[in-house]
């Protein structure tokens, strides 16, 4: 045996700085990503503060009376919810089936760089110009006029893009040995991606679409161009007031007249209306997680 | 003849779980200063748990447990007072695939010594001789000395391997580990890593895990045969191969299993 030697593999001066250092990084990274929370704790306190005497189950339910300042938001969250849930009727089934197309089926050549090329653009469109975009074609073109429908279709086309792109992120995390082992025993494509494929990767696809909701809730720009009105005469706790080719209030609409165009509205109305806003698409997005750890669990990979 | 053979890696009663999993079991082994020795056995037997124990690689996962002792040149590499980061500049570690980082040659050559040093003490020259010195000594510098800019993930596979074997030199380790290190390679890069052993031989102590048994017949002065865990046999290569003396080494190396 080599007789020990007291100094092999001992800390030196420049081993320790640089543990001091690595310290330091870790310290800094691990505050930086706590700060995280900081502005989401203080958005929520803050809502909840301002909006505290106007907060009741009765603020949901109600409809406005006296020119919106009092009374409620029944009509802007029903209306909400409608534009919401025809916009993924319709972007939903279009985005994912093109997603596996371009994932499962599409070879790598000029045209599919391009539908690549398209769909990352179209993300990167401004909400306003799908506004103008779903005015001239939906609300005039195709002659839908100011309605619910011009509205979810615009909002559809606004969603759809980003859709694609998370459903393809989620079919391609299914691993490629999964498709060679259908393959290999004669499966067609198809039957491929409907026994392994599209199982597998549900709880991605589920996810990225439910995000969406909160985009389609949260913007304004292209309903106000389209279909959402300052104010519409509801009857209360009514499920469905409206028909397709109406207009409809919306909430992220009526937060923005409360507090630019209505005067003397009292101050803690249109905190509780950001509140609802949120809450609703927090409890949508909540669901989307509970729904992602339930499919995951049943994962086995 | 000279002084008898020192061992620069000695265990003692080493025992190994993942989780609950023994995945080596009272392993006691002396390996050799300055020879090749090579770690055979069938898929599952604990080679590379056993290779990564050595520069304690194992740990970063937290669900390993590891007992017994690990002496590399006469110390104790589980002591509290060692530096895992002086520890891993002795003992090299070059792997199956080989894995050059995304930058030029001459930067992946002098990786080590950057990260190891004061930056005053980089002097330009030093970093040359380094380069040259490495790259000659695994037999790159002809090929590359004119391209030493280009990216080394551009190099041929055989290269790569090379060049990663390279880059452990500045750091004058003890130990190099190689993990299949052919096992990439085709018949010519097989060949030019055994030959880059032998040139090494002598001056670093070499392990090697291998799947192929006669590169363990050529290329190494020792062998240790592993199972299920334990350590079986570990002798001269020619002996372990013409007069193995345990019969589950015979049944091996004649193929019955494995």
């Amino acid at each position: 045996m080599t007789p020990p030697d007291a100094n092999v593999f001992s800390e030196t001066p420049l081993v320790r700085r640089k543990r001091r250092e690595e310290a330091l990084a870790k310290w800094i990274f691990c505050a930086m990503s706590a700060l995280m929370i900081l502005p989401l704790v203080l958005i929520i306190g803050y809502l909840f503060e301002r909006a505290w005497p106007s907060l009741s189950l009765g603020f949901l339910l109600e409809v406005p009376t006296r020119g919106m300042r009092a009374g409620g938001v029944w009509p802007a969250f029903v209306g909400t919810i409608y534009l919401v849930f025809l916009s993924l009727a319709v972007s939903a089934p279009i985005g994912i089936l093109a997603a596996v197309y371009l994932n499962e089926y599409a070879r790598d050549n000029w045209l599919n760089r391009l539908i690549n090329l398209a769909v990352i653009n179209l993300a990167g469109v401004p909400s306003i110009v799908h506004a103008l975009f779903g005015l001239g074609a939906f609300v005039y073109a195709a002659r839908f006029g100011y309605s619910i429908i011009s509205a979810s279709l615009t909002l559809a086309i606004m969603t759809l893009p980003v859709i694609i792109a998370s459903t393809r992120e989620a079919l391609a995390s299914v691993p490629r040995s999964f498709r060679e082992a259908c393959w290999n025993v004669g499966a067609t494509r198809w039957q491929t991606i409907r026994s392994v494929v599209l199982p597998n990767a549900i709880s991605g696809i589920l996810t990225g679409v439910i995000l969406q909701v909160s985009r389609a809730a949260g913007e304004t720009a292209p309903i106000m161009f389209t279909g959402a009105v300052f104010f519409k005469a509801v009857q209360k706790g009514d499920l469905f007031p409206y028909s397709l080719h109406d207009q409809c209030m919306a909430l992220s609409m009526h937060l923005y007249t409360l507090s630019t165009q209505v005067p003397d509205v009292q101050e803690s109305i249109p905190f509780a209306t950001a509140v609802v806003l949120l809450g609703s698409v927090l409890l949508v997005n909540a669901a989307a997680i509970a729904l992602r750890v339930y499919l995951r669990s049943r994962k086995k990979w | 003849m000279s002084a008898p053979v020192q061992s620069s890696i000695a265990t003692r009663n080493l025992n190994l779980w993942y989780g609950s999993f023994q995945a080596l079991i009272n392993v006691t082994v002396d390996i050799k200063d300055g020879l090749i020795t090579a770690l055979i056995g069938p898929s599952g037997c604990g080679k590379t748990t056993l290779l990564r124990c050595f520069n304690r690689v194992n740990e970063r996962y937290g669900y390993v447990t590891t007992t017994g002792e690990i002496k590399i040149l006469g110390k104790n590499i589980y002591d509290p007072d060692v530096s895992l980061i002086e520890l891993r500049k002795s003992v090299g570690m070059v792997f199956q695939r080989p894995n050059p980082l995304p930058i030029s040659v001459y930067e992946n050559v002098v990786f080590g010594l950057r990260i190891h040093s004061e930056r005053s003490q980089l002097k330009r020259s030093l970093l040359d001789e380094a380069v040259e010195t490495s790259l000659r000594e695994v037999g790159l510098w002809e090929d590359l000395k004119d391209r030493l800019d280009t990216k080394a993930t551009g190099l041929q596979l055989e290269q790569q391997q090379k060049l990663c074997i390279a880059r452990l030199l500045p750091l004058k380790p003890r130990v190099i580990l190689m993990d299949e290190p052919c096992s990439a390679l085709d018949v010519e890069g097989t060949r030019a890593i055994e030959e880059l052993m032998f040139g090494l031989k002598g001056r670093y102590t070499i392990l090697i895990v291998t799947h192929n048994m006669a590169q363990a017949r050529r290329a190494s002065d020792e062998c240790i045969f592993m199972l299920l865990g334990e350590m079986v046999e570990h002798a001269r290569t020619e002996k372990l191969f013409l007069n193995p003396a345990d019969p589950r080494t015979a049944e091996y190396i004649e193929g019955r299993y494995g």
